[in-house]
This record gives C-alpha cells, sequence and structure tokens, in this order.
C-alpha cells in the first residue's frame, strides 16, 4: 500500500531532472556566444576581430611581401553595385595599407547595405588587423547615391611564413528590412 | 493523489467508453495510445514516402510537382522521426518498464497522460500545414537556415510551435521513465539485475532530457529571427547559418541515437529468448550502451564535413565517430554470441530480430564509409546517405518495433497471432526494404544527389526498382495492419510464459497482463533478465 510518504519517493530526482532540461535549453543558447569566441580565437570561418589598435611603434618587416587580394560579392538579391577598387595589393607585414571600396545603389530607394568580411586562408585570418574598416558599420545609400569606402588594414608580422597570399572576400547585405525593425 | 486512491481499490477494471481513454492514466492504456498513435503516424509516414516512390519511378517530372515533392519529403522525415518511431519506443516503455521492474504503474501517472496527449495537437497542427498557403515545410527534416527562416514558407510558425509540442512531450515522457525506474524497482533489484530494455531506456531517457532543450533552443532562435528581428542565423546581422547546423546537429546525432538504443533493448530481449540461452554478455552491453550515448555527444560535425571545417576538426571528428564502431561492435559480437550454439527456432519476433542484426550491420558499416572525411566529400548529399540512415532506421529500428510487437502482443492481448502470416509479413518486409535501399548504395555512388524530384537518365533502372520495392514494403504494412487486428479479436490463447525460452518479470502474470499489476512487488529477482 503507497502512502503519501512512499509518494514522494517515487519521484524522487524529480527536480533535478527538471533542472537539467532547463539547463540545456539555457545551453542550447549559450552555443552562440561559445561558437563566437571559437571562431574568433581560431579563426574558423574565416572570422577576423573588430576594430585594431594600432601602437604608435611601427615596425615593417622589409625582407618579405605578402599579396593581399580583395574579393566582393552580394548576397542573393542585393542590387547593388559593389567593387574593390584594386583587385590585389603586395605589402610589407607591419605596413599601414589603405584602399577603397566602391559601392553604388542603382534602385530608386533608399536602402541599408553591411559588408561582412572573411579570411582565407583560415589559419591567417588572426594577422590581418583592420585599423578602419566599412564592415565596422551599415551604409545607407539613397536613390543612385555612390560611395568610396575605405579600409586600412596591417598585415601582422608575425604571420607564419608559409602564408605568401591572403583572402580578403566582402559578402554585401541588404539589411534595409531588419534596420527598420530594429528603428520601430 | 490519483495514485493513492488507484492503490486501495485496485480491482476495478477500466473506465467505460471513449473517456477512458482520455482520462486514463494506467500505464498500459497510455502504452497502447502511444502505440496506435505511432502506427498512425508509420502510414501517414508512409503515404509521403510512396509520394516521393512515385515520383522517382521515372525521370521526368509526372506526379507531383517540384514545390510539393519538397514538402513530402520534409514532411516524411519529420512525422517518421517525431510521430512514428519516437513514441512506438515510448509505448513500449509504458507497457513494459512497469512490468520489467516489477512497478504497479509509471511514477507520475498524471503527467504521463499529459505527454501522450499532446502529440495529436502536435501533429495535427504539424499536418495542417498542408493545407495551409505556401504548404507545408519544405526545407528538408533538417530545416536548414535559412532555407527555414529567409526561405521558408510562412506555415514555418506552426512548424515551430509542433516541434516545441513534440519536445515537452518527450521531455515529459523520459523524466517519468527516469524516475520511475531509479525509485520503483521492486524491492532487492539492483540496477545490474534490470533487463537491457528498462537499461537501454533509461540511457535513452537521459539523452532525450539532454539534447531535446536544445531542440527547443534552436527552433525558438528560428521563431526569434523570422519575427522579432534577431539574427541568429542571418550572417547580415552579424549571425552566421553554420551556427544553425551546429546546434541542430548537437542535438541530431544523441537523436539518431535515441532511436537506435531502445531497440538495442528490444533485440537483446528476443534473441537470448528463442536462442534459449542467456544473453551473452550482459554487463558489456550495458557498458556499451552508455559508451555510445556519451560519444553521440562528441561527433556532431561529421553530418557537416563538407560546409568548411578546419582540417584538424575534420581529423578530429572522423576518428571520434569511428570510435562508436567499437562499442557498437561489442554489441553486434554479444548478439552472435548468444545465438551461438543455441537451440534456435525462429518464430516471428526471431526473424525480425536476426534481420535486424544483419542489416543493422550493414548501415553501421555504411556509416563508417561516410565517416571518412575524403570519402564523405563524395558521398554527401547522395542516395548513399539515404540508403546508410535508412538501413539503420528501418530494417533497424523499425523492425525492432515489430519485432517488439510480435514478442509481446501475446502478453498484450492474450492471444497469439497468426504465425503463418506473421511470417508472410516478415518475408514481404524483408525483401521490401532490401529491394528499396539496397539499390539506392549503387544510385548514390554514382552520384545521384537526395531531396530532388527528377534525375539524370542514368539513375533511371536502380530508381525503378527501389520504387518498386517500396510499394512492396508500403502496402505489406497493411498485413501487419491486419494480423494485429485479428490478434486482437481472438486466437489461440496465450500462456504466462508465451515462449518456451522467455525470462523476465513481465513472464510471470497472467496473459492478458490484468489491468493492475505488481500491487503487491515480486519477490523472485532470479527471474528479473535472461
Amino acid at each position: 500500500m503507497a502512502d503519501m510518504e512512499n509518494d514522494g519517493l517515487k519521484t524522487r530526482g524529480l527536480g533535478k531532472l527538471v533542472g537539467v532540461v532547463v539547463g540545456m535549453f539555457v545551453f542550447g543558447f549559450l552555443l552562440v556566444p561559445l561558437y563566437d569566441i571559437v571562431c574568433e580565437v581560431t579563426g574558423f570561418n574565416g572570422k577576423t576581430s573588430g576594430a585594431y589598435q594600432t601602437s604608435s611603434q611601427i615596425d615593417v618587416d622589409d625582407s618579405r611581401f605578402v599579396t593581399v587580394q580583395f574579393l566582393t560579392n552580394r548576397n542573393a538579391d542585393m542590387p547593388w553595385e559593389f567593387r574593390p577598387k584594386v583587385r590585389s595589393m603586395k605589402v610589407k607585414p607591419g605596413q599601414i595599407n589603405e584602399t577603397e571600396f566602391f559601392v553604388r545603389n542603382k534602385t530608386g530607394s533608399t536602402m541599408v547595405g553591411k559588408a561582412i568580411p572573411s579570411v582565407t586562408p583560415f589559419k591567417a585570418a588572426d594577422y590581418l588587423h583592420k585599423t578602419e574598416c566599412f564592415c565596422f558599420e551599415s551604409q545607407e545609400l539613397r536613390n543612385g547615391e555612390e560611395l568610396d569606402m575605405p579600409l586600412r588594414f596591417i598585415v601582422d608580422r608575425d604571420i607564419p611564413s608559409d602564408v605568401g597570399r591572403l583572402t580578403l572576400s566582402y559578402t554585401l547585405y541588404d539589411i534595409t528590412e531588419n534596420t527598420q525593425v530594429a528603428f520601430r | 493523489m490519483n495514485a493513492v486512491i488507484e492503490e486501495h481499490d485496485n480491482h476495478h477494471g477500466p473506465d467505460k467508453g471513449i473517456l477512458r481513454w482520455v482520462f486514463t492514466t494506467n500505464h498500459k492504456d497510455i502504452g497502447t495510445l502511444y502505440l496506435w498513435f505511432s502506427f498512425l503516424m508509420f502510414f501517414i509516414g508512409g503515404i509521403c514516402a510512396l509520394g516521393i516512390r512515385a515520383e522517382l519511378f521515372q525521370p521526368g517530372l509526372q506526379i507531383v510537382q517540384p514545390e510539393l515533392f519538397n514538402q513530402l519529403t520534409t514532411m516524411h522525415g519529420l512525422i517518421m522521426v517525431f510521430g512514428a518511431v519516437m513514441p512506438a519506443f515510448v509505448g513500449l516503455a509504458n507497457w513494459l518498464v512497469p512490468m520489467m521492474i516489477g512497478a504497479p504503474d509509471m511514477a507520475l501517472p498524471r503527467m504521463n497522460n499529459y505527454s501522450f496527449w499532446i502529440l495529436p495537437f502536435a501533429f495535427g497542427m504539424l499536418l495542417s500545414t498542408f493545407l495551409m498557403e505556401g504548404g507545408a515545410p519544405n526545407y528538408g527534416w533538417t530545416f536548414y537556415a535559412p532555407l527555414s527562416t529567409e526561405y521558408a514558407p510562412p506555415s514555418v510558425t506552426f512548424f515551430i510551435f509542433a516541434v516545441h509540442l513534440m519536445g515537452i512531450s518527450s521531455i515529459m515522457g523520459s523524466i517519468n521513465v527516469i524516475v520511475t525506474i531509479l525509485n520503483m524497482r521492486a524491492p532487492g533489484m539492483t540496477l545490474m539485475q534490470m533487463p537491457l530494455f528498462v537499461w537501454t531506456w533509461l540511457i535513452t531517457a537521459y539523452l532525450l532530457i539532454a539534447v531535446m532543450p536544445v531542440l527547443a533552443g534552436v527552433v525558438t532562435m528560428m521563431l526569434m529571427d523570422i519575427h522579432f528581428g534577431t539574427a541568429f542565423f542571418n550572417a547580415g546581422g552579424g549571425g552566421d547559418p553554420v551556427l544553425f547546423q551546429h546546434v541542430f546537429w548537437f542535438f541530431g546525432h544523441p537523436e539518431v541515437y535515441i532511436m537506435i538504443l531502445p531497440a538495442f533493448g528490444v533485440v537483446s530481449a528476443i534473441i537470448p529468448t528463442f536462442a534459449r540461452k542467456k544473453l551473452f554478455g550482459y554487463d558489456s552491453m550495458v557498458y556499451a550502451t552508455a559508451s555510445i550515448a556519451f560519444l553521440s555527444f562528441i561527433v556532431w560535425a561529421h553530418h557537416m564535413f563538407t560546409v568548411g571545417i578546419p582540417l584538424a576538426g575534420e581529423l578530429y571528428f572522423m576518428y571520434a565517430t569511428m570510435v562508436i564502431a567499437v562499442p557498437t561492435g561489442v554489441k553486434v559480437f554479444n548478439w552472435v554470441a548468444t545465438m551461438w550454439q543455441g537451440s534456435m527456432t525462429f518464430e516471428t519476433p526471431m526473424l525480425f530480430a536476426v534481420a535486424f542484426v544483419i542489416l543493422f550491420t550493414i548501415g553501421g558499416f555504411s556509416g563508417l564509409m561516410l565517416a571518412i572525411v575524403p570519402a564523405d566529400f563524395q558521398y554527401h548529399d547522395t542516395y548513399f546517405v539515404v540508403a546508410h540512415f535508412h538501413y539503420v532506421l528501418v530494417p533497424g529500428s523499425i523492425f525492432s518495433i515489430m519485432a517488439a510487437v510480435y514478442y509481446w502482443l501475446p502478453k498484450w492481448t492474450g492471444n497469439m497471432y497468426d504465425e503463418t502470416l506473421g511470417k508472410t509479413h516478415f518475408w514481404l518486409s524483408f525483401i521490401g526494404i532490401n529491394v528499396t535501399f539496397f539499390p539506392q548504395h549503387f544510385i548514390g555512388l554514382a552520384g545521384m544527389p537526395r531531396r530532388i524530384p527528377d534525375y539524370a537518365l542514368q539513375f533511371a533502372d536502380w530508381n525503378m526498382v527501389s520504387s518498386c520495392g517500396a510499394f512492396l514494403f508500403g502496402f505489406s504494412q497493411l498485413l501487419f495492419l491486419f494480423i494485429i487486428l485479428k490478434c486482437i479479436r481472438g486466437g489461440e490463447r496465450a500462456t504466462e510464459r508465451v515462449w518456451e525460452g522467455a525470462k523476465g518479470l513481465e513472464w510471470t502474470i497472467p496473459s492478458p497482463a490484468p489491468y493492475h499489476t505488481f500491487s503487491k512487488p515480486p519477490t523472485n529477482m532470479a527471474e528479473a533478465h535472461g
């Protein structure tokens, strides 16, 4: 015969199991920042870090050159014109370099775009520092407006010696809708 | 409390009429509900599959348009995984776990009722999307973003809530199984005396409570991306679609073991009975199950080798995946060693169990081939993958469920099923399944991609063969339905023990099993497992 006391025994451990469920739900969301951290630390996906602070002392490695290529892509339905001013640059590690990307809104309406960078090979992603980049913020262009967007970058002196060529690729996204959602 | 009232009045039978099934808290009633529900879903998912195979019978577009074809592949996968296989195993757990451990019922009978009755609403909602503008989900059962976010039909929101409901149902069911097994074993029954079906379900239930919340999390992120302007999976807003695949497969890989571990338990019960020997290597079976469960958490990215993972990652996930073959091999060798020099007879449950061992192993081997990174680059998203996971799921999970139904049906109904019809059903299914899926290895290696409604001419012959097999397998399940109905209506009376070599507490009670069993705990623990 079960009494109330036995009923308590039957469900022993219930609280802990509910705790596991709640914990795993939270863990699912923790995977998001965790994934970003792993990508940033290891350079997986060619993810680059944010704005780089230059020290006043500039130490250029004169002994070698690294070729940096620039690629531009537009995401699925992005109608803007988007291209690098130069296709590639030969740079010395440690040197500050500057280039520009051309963008034009050919549509009849005001739109907001954002460029997302990616570097290959992945292991070099950590060695390409951007001191100024249009990719840090979104761009709003009116009907027919065009813009030369600046990029200043340094290739780190410590870049592995077997990397002679880097590709910096930008994909331009149409974020007009998302921006409006945020404004509302 | 309900349980208390029932304990005081334990000689009454079930209520009469439809409300018996709505309000029931009896583990046997709820087990029956789960099993019938999963059988219904098996037929609905099967109709989707036959739609797919009918379209693929010949190259070109004949029967369904690509839009509907995508909906059929998606719904087939979702219904079979969440509607057929998982509820069928929960139904078996409800029926069998209390009887196997000598408990009067599940620990949380009212919650048991809720966790079943959520399911019809979840699947009603999911199936209603077929009638909606834009149609049913069409992004594959893996619902990769951005297919399931930016490019999804409007019905995706209903899909998300349906998944939430299924998740809540599974979580409640698993918590119930765990507390029942840990707290309600008959006095004197140690963990290592439990039948393997109980062990495998205990471990499966832990997997479920660990990963179903992650699935709930990933669909919640989708919901927020679609409706609330967040950008978890939208690269334009700083998110990453590859993140979706990581989170999904962190759930998805343990999920595939959720669908196979209870099957291991069923087969480990049936083979010793018909080989008339004790199960070889009981302890190693328990440890192998636990190892497989642990490894399932650390191999997820082998589903994503081609998305661009660094070499070190590819190597790690390749070797970790291959390690799973070790505990799985232990199990297969144990089953073979159990049969070795046994006095074997081949009644229908044994036929399904032996076919399980052979065909599941074939599916395991193609899995090892897929684990090899350079080979996977060629096989990825081809019919070879389709052949692989259908070999482990259909003659794996589904055959084990059929074996379990034939094995315990006499205990549930009190009547023996028709052995001749049962064997006919087995051979039709066995031939049907192999004719369907074995040729898919060939067309996959030849390069036919999965999830397409039309294909190049060189794949035509094997596709036609495969479609013929699928219709044979599909229609033979009507025979299965007939056999079950016939067995419920009557037949040769089943004895208490039913099978000559059967061991376990469920065989010490009368057939059919009375509405309430083990109100007084059993004492003979030597009977506990075979």
